[in-house]
This record gives structure tokens, sequence and C-alpha cells, in this order.
């Protein structure tokens, strides 16, 4: 089983480096002790000492479809942007617009693009004040983003001063029983959480509270001082909050129909040809780094969801046989909640949902069906087979 | 969990045992599907193949990965699992009565070649530290 001998030599690799002997130093958050004190099988996250599950992934998945789940999302990076011109700033940055976010606390999803128009990273912006923006951007690619956003904070003479928010920690909280369990961990948040409106922030010194998530329920990402974070997490769990790792997160993700940067999309590949056109703002004149190169483009390739109707599992790179051409899977797995296996792939223009295409797995050319995704919300299943 | 001491081992982690007329039933070991996690999918040989040492012959897929499962010894499949395929959450809930397939081997005395659980053992720890 060389595929298996493979993950465990990157298994062995993570726990070595919990040994003296292998300095090799993976980053830690700061409710490592916790996760090990629950018996995570830990894995190297991008260079991050993470929680991959704490027994069955399936169960974890269950848990957040049909309870509440917790995650350690600790590895992104909360950035504080400051200054006197920061909407003027983000509004070249990225290719949403921010002048949607007019409201203290609302939040925006969009992407960082690089000049070719090519995906720098996907992140969060939320509006506090107009001198006062924080995004929240990826584990992976977090010191490339901010190695960007300083050039351009330069180039531009903005004179921002961007922060990076390492002494914070952040704990996502998802799944029906998420306000519940978080008004019982956190007494006196109700008053937040009963006026919180998906995709809004809200802060209270330190703490940040926002109804956001990457699951597909509803549910809160909430950032703490880190020194705090342990006794959180533990009153979370004490309110009926179930530990998750990131195995249950990528399946929750993937059936929720959100990319995950690296897979979905990368600096290679366009917003546009990735499922995130929703994200670009081309309706206003307003010129951001990529737009011209996106409007240049032709567009050849979508993103679509794809259902395996033969027996197996969908995984990305698996090539997609379709009538218009080839195409690949960017992401898939087995979906807990349907029982079956799903994907996104990136196939040519003119594959529509219903159709079949095949997908090349091993010796084998199996059946699918494209579907529209998102596969599950809210705890439901919205694609019929 | 105990590696039983009745069973052989390979070093890519499937389990042996020698059923009284001979024939060898395989699967995978406890370590094996721990480091995997969640089963969803089996795909056995089909009765009848030949199978060399070594060669791919089934693969054992979790939520998170697909591994190759290989042909401890050669021979030909004489059976096939299909509970497990239909129930691949059995290998999660006890690797070593879950087999995946049973083969009848070109020569009886390859097996003496294959690790016995105290190799296996040391296999595991030395993986694992």
């Amino acid at each position: 089983m060389e595929r298996i001998r493979a993950s465990l030599l990157f298994l062995v690799t993570v726990m070595s480096n919990q040994a003296a002997s292998t300095p090799a130093a993976l980053k830690q958050t700061p409710l490592n002790a916790t996760h090990r004190g629950l018996s995570a099988k830990m894995v190297d996250f991008g260079g991050w000492d993470m929680p991959v599950n704490y027994g069955s992934q399936i169960e974890e998945h269950h848990a957040v479809r049909r309870g509440c789940g917790l995650f350690d999302v600790s590895h992104m990076l909360p950035l504080d942007i400051k200054g006197s011109h920061v909407r003027a700033f983000l509004k070249r940055l990225v290719a949403n617009n921010v002048d949607k976010l007019q409201v203290s606390g609302k939040a925006l999803y969009s992407c960082m693009l690089n000049e070719a128009g090519g995906v720098i990273d996907d992140l969060i912006i939320y509006f506090m004040d107009e001198s006062w923006f924080r995004l929240v951007v990826n584990a992976g690619t977090a010191e490339k983003d901010l190695a960007w956003m300083e050039k351009m904070n330069a180039d531009w003479g903005m004179g921002l001063t961007l922060t990076p928010r390492r002494d914070l920690a952040m704990i996502a909280i998802q799944g029906p029983n998420a306000t519940q369990t978080l008004n019982q961990a956190l007494p006196g948040v109700d008053s937040i959480t009963a006026n919180l409106k998906p995709f809004n922030a809200a802060a209270m010194g330190e703490m940040f509270i926002a109804r956001t998530g990457y699951t597909g329920e509803d549910g809160f990402e909430v950032m703490v001082l880190a020194k705090s974070a342990p006794f959180f997490w533990q009153a979370l769990m004490e309110a009926g909050g179930q530990p998750i790792g990131l195995g249950a997160r990528d399946t929750l993700r993937l059936e929720a129909g959100m990319n995950l940067y690296g897979q979905d999309m990368d600096e290679t590949t366009s917003p546009l040809e990735s499922g995130l056109a929703w994200t670009v703002d081309l309706k206003t004149e307003r010129d951001f780094v990529g737009r011209a190169a996106l409007e240049k483009s032709e567009i050849t390739q979508q993103l679509v969801g794809l259902v395996l109707l033969d027996k197996g599992v969908l995984r990305g790179h698996q090539k997609v046989l379709t009538k218009n051409g080839d195409g690949e899977i960017t992401s898939g797995s087995f979906s807990p909640t349907m029982e079956k296996s799903i994907a996104l792939a990136r196939v040519p223009l003119g594959i529509a949902p219903g159709q079949e295409v095949e997908v090349e797995i091993r010796d084998k050319k199996l059946r699918a069906k494209v579907v529209k995704y998102p596969f599950v919300r809210n705890g439901k299943v919205l694609i019929e087979i | 969990m105990s590696i039983p001491a009745d069973l052989k081992y390979t070093p890519s982690h499937e389990w042996v045992r020698v059923e009284a007329d001979g024939t060898l039933t395989v699967g995978i070991t406890h370590h094996a599907q721990d480091l995997l996690g969640d089963m969803v999918f089996i795909e056995n040989p089909a009765a009848g193949r030949e199978l060399k040492k070594g060669e791919e012959c089934a693969v054992v897929e979790s939520v998170k990965a697909a591994s190759d499962v290989y042909a401890p010894v050669a021979g030909e499949v004489v059976a096939a699992n299909g509970d497990v395929e239909s129930s691949p959450e059995a290998i999660n809930k006890d690797a070593y009565s879950a087999w995946m397939f049973k083969l009848k081997p070109a020569n009886a005395a390859d097996v003496a070649e294959l690790m016995d659980a105290a190799a296996y053992q040391k296999l595991v720890e030395s993986e694992a530290h």
C-alpha cells in the first residue's frame, strides 16, 4: 500500500517533530495542547501542526450538520489594516467591491488577484470603521499575502499600517446548535448573537464575533486573545460543542460548495473559471489589480459539481471526459451527508447540470452526473440524483 | 490494539492468515486503517485472477485517501469478501475480521517469507518514532 506508506511517512514526520530529537518545528496554534489532550490525530497542514480528526471523521461531519462542532482555525491569519485610506486601498487591492461594506461589522468575501488575473488568495474583509478594516487570510498564503499588500501599500503611497494578529486565536462554532452553544459558553453574549445577521461581525474589546463559517451551516467564527483560547474552547465543549478536525472541515465545505484555495483556484487560474465570478465586481468602473487581464481573457472553462453514479471515490486531479473536451476534478471526496462521492471539477463551457460525464479513476471510466452546487446547505441535501 | 500473533504481515500493512486448507485470507492491518480513517470504498480483485507477489490487486479508500493493496505472495484469487465491499466501515471496526480476499498461493512455502507479529510490531513502532 504505497500511498498509505506515503501518508505514514507524513504522519511520522509530524509525530517526530513533537520529540526533542527533531527540531524542524511546525507552527502551533494556542490550542495545540488542547488537541493533544483530546487525543487528536495531528498532521502537518501547510507547516502547522493541526488536528485532522479526533476519532471518526464521518461522525464529526454529522455532528456539525446535526448539532454543533468546534474548529480551531487559529492557523488562519487575522490582519488589521488601519489608516486614513483603507477603503481606497482595498478598492484597488481586491476583486470584490468594498463599497458594499457600509455598515460597521459587515463582511465581504473576495479574491485578491495578481496583475495576470490569477488568484493570490481568497479572504474575508470586515469593515469596522473608515480607519480600520480587518482581513482574514489563509494560513498557507499568509506571508505571501502580507508581502503583496505591503508592496501595494508602498507602491500606491497609502501609508497604511498592516498588523498581523498572531496574538489572536480563532474558533469556529458551526451547526444548527451553534448559537445555543455559544450563548451557554459565554454568558451575556446572547445580546450580540441575537442580533448578528449572517456575514456580520461585532467587536467587544479584543473579542471579535462573526457570523461566518466554512460549513454551509449557521455559526460563528470567534476571535479571542490567544491566552484565553483553551479556556474558551473548554467552555464551548461543556456547552455541547464537539471538536472537529480538518478532515471533516474539508468534506463540510465541499458539500457546501465552497472553494478551497490551492485546490479549486490558485495564482494560475482565473476566478471567472473557478466559480467565483459572483465575487468579481466588473459592474462598476473601479480599477483593481487583475481587472484588465480578466477583461481581456477568454473564458473557456467553468467549475461544476459532480456526483459519482458508479461506485468509487472522486479525488482531486482525476481527469473528466466530456463531450466538449477534457476537464479535471479540483476537489473530490466522499459526502457523508449524501453517502455518495461528490466533486468540484473544472470542465469546458457548455457542459450543463443534468448531463453525464466520465471520470478516469485508475484504469476505469466511471459515470458522474453534472450538478449545480452547493450539494448541502443547513443540513439539507439540495441535489436530486 | 495488539497485533494478532497467529497472523503473518507484509511491510505494506496487509495481514495474512493461513487457513487449514492452505488458502490465504488477506486484509489490511489495524494500524493501516487507523492511518487511513473512515473507510468508504473497497475494490477487491475478481475470483480467478492470478496475482504476482507485490502486485497491486485491491484498493481501499477512506474519506481522506485512496490506498493500493498488494498481493502478499503469488497466487490465484479464490474469493472476495462482498460484505466488506458493501460495508467498508467493517475494516475500521475490526480490521482482523474484515478480510478482503482469499488467495490460493502458487507456492505454499512463500508464506514463510512474510513477517511475524513481532517483526510487524517493530515495523509499526519504527515508523511511529
